[in-house]
């Protein structure tokens, strides 16, 4: 009896931490917005994490794109093969690439590199007091760390879906045309015949609401931090993982609502 | 004039900050002294809002900050500068953008006006040319004096020194402390101080409070201070321990 008293209270607590923190998380979101609607950006800030967002996320994205459309050729050439329908491939990656590998393997390389890198720094800032300097000279911490962040997450993430979806395609035109010999032009026709502009605009959209849950999950996490090396080290770790597993999760919801909002 | 009225902060079950009642007037240094973990740097915190009380007032030159949000604490913090323990330096910017940061904030000068006030800050405070230096490349006491060169930028009435000289060497720490009385009579301000380093709290005090259990056990002159019956005062001030009860 006092196991299950003793269980149902660590569940009880843990739920009420988790809902405590998810109702912090949403405040955090809707004054990050409010500043957004009511304020000028610090453009030097913004530029300065756009760089660190976007431009050297790219070899990362690049590389991993153009990899997940390799093996997806590869894959998809050995399956159809067997049926004759060796010039499929091409349908097959684009749409593939463009709906879900794209958008979903680019925000879990993101979390990974910048999401990891965001909670670090805004943890390591709270535990040497850094954030209750900004403060102290009548800097508001979400104007200064979160709304920068915010603003150039929201411009990276299309760009850098985009590049994952292009290097994906070429890269697998390259495998299905050059190592199994898959005719060129069928390659093109067929993906023009079967791909559409919607496919794009899906995997773009969800890369936005991607890039919003990373930057907002990683910024709470690094802001919440607990002191000392050991929280830094908790909130980057929970940064990581609390993102990357809302993108899966909510990858679900928003290709579900997506899909009644632009039919494939 | 800064008045902390019946001041309450516990942390959980913790109480650190009791009914605490002191008054700094315009022009003095007031140092407050007290045993590590009594509550000193927390009740420094409250008074530029950077933490928030249970119960009670402080009133800054006649308003009641306590119920302020943290965007209507910007102009009451726009008169203070505070001095960390850890001198708070932002570790991605160098020097000089450290110090220009609350000049940069009110985007009300020029970029060649801001770079000229950051010399004379790093003149004041004895770095000059050490602009384009990270922080990570200073020592402790270079760390200090460019945390204080950031807080009187914007020459503010009240600067708060929280633990000025802990973790220096006496030497460096003596010149913190000379810096401190030259800042008060150079800009006219108000210093408030926290420390457990007498030497120090008796160079720069005007004033002195010792908080003990979460209140003002006793406030005056460095002088008063010296000579109270206090015993608690006279143990503290003199450094010595019970040899039978270890003190933690």
């Amino acid at each position: 009896m006092r196991f299950v008293k003793q269980w149902l209270a660590w569940i009880g607590g843990n739920t009420l931490g988790g809902l405590a923190g998810l109702g912090r998380l949403t405040f955090l979101f809707l004054e990050t917005v409010g500043i957004l609607i009511s304020r000028r950006p610090r453009w030097n800030q913004t530029m300065r994490q756009l760089h660190f967002i976007g431009v050297r996320s790219i070899p990362v994205v690049i590389i991993t794109g153009a990899f997940t459309g390799m093996v997806l050729a590869a894959q998809t050439y050995l399956q159809f093969h067997k049926v004759k329908m060796d010039t499929a491939v091409g349908a097959v990656v684009g749409v593939a690439m463009a709906r879900e590998l794209g958008p979903v393997l680019t925000a879990l390389m993101v979390a990974g590199r910048v999401g990891a890198s965001i909670a670090a720094e805004l943890g390591t800032m709270r535990v040497t007091e850094q954030i209750d300097a900004l403060r102290a000279l009548a800097t508001h911490p979400v104007d200064f760390l979160v709304v920068p962040r915010f603003v150039a997450m929201m411009i990276a993430m299309p760009l850098l879906t985009g590049f994952s979806i292009l290097m994906g395609i070429a890269s697998g035109y390259f495998v299905a045309t050059q190592l199994f010999g898959v005719e060129g032009a069928f390659y093109i026709e067929n993906m023009d015949t079967f791909m559409r502009a919607q496919d794009l605009y899906q995997g773009l959209i969800k890369s936005m609401f991607f890039g919003l849950f990373i930057v907002m999950v990683c910024c709470y996490k690094g802001l919440h931090c607990r002191q000392g090396a050991e929280g830094v080290g908790h909130a980057t770790t929970e940064a990581v993982v609390v993102s990357s597993i809302t993108v899966l999760i909510s990858n679900f919801f928003i290709t579900m609502l997506l899909n009644e909002v632009i039919p494939p | 004039m800064i008045e902390i009225q019946d001041l309450h902060k516990s942390f959980g079950e913790q109480p650190v900050l009791r009914s605490t009642n002191l008054t700094i007037r315009d022009g003095e240094n007031l140092v407050v002294i007290g045993r590590s973990g009594c509550g000193k740097s927390v009740l420094l915190k409250h008074i530029v809002g950077l933490m928030k009380p249970d119960a009670g007032k402080i009133v800054i030159d006649g308003a009641d900050i306590v119920p302020l949000n943290e965007r209507e604490l910007g102009p009451i913090r726009l008169k203070t500068g505070f001095l960390f323990q850890s001198a708070a330096l932002f570790d991605s910017m160098t020097v000089s953008e450290n110090v220009s940061f609350p000049l940069r904030e009110q985007r009300n000068l020029s970029p060649g006006e801001i770079q000229e006030k950051v010399a004379e800050a790093l003149e004041i405070v004895g770095l000059e040319g050490t602009q384009e230096k990270m922080p990570a490349e200073l020592s402790g006491g270079m760390r200090k004096r460019v945390g204080l060169a950031r807080a009187v930028i914007c020459r503010p009435k009240y600067i708060l020194y929280d633990e000025p000289t802990t973790g220096l060497d006496p030497l460096v720490g003596d010149s913190i402390n000379n810096l401190i009385l030259q800042l008060g009579e150079r800009f006219d301000c108000t210093a408030i101080a926290v420390t457990h380093d007498m030497k120090s709290a008796f160079k720069i005090a005007d004033r002195i409070a010792m908080l003990h259990e979460g209140g003002i056990r006793t406030a005056g002159t460095p002088e008063e201070i010296q000579g109270s019956k206090d015993p608690i005062v006279q143990k503290f001030i003199t450094g010595t321990a019970d040899p039978k009860q270890i003190d933690f």
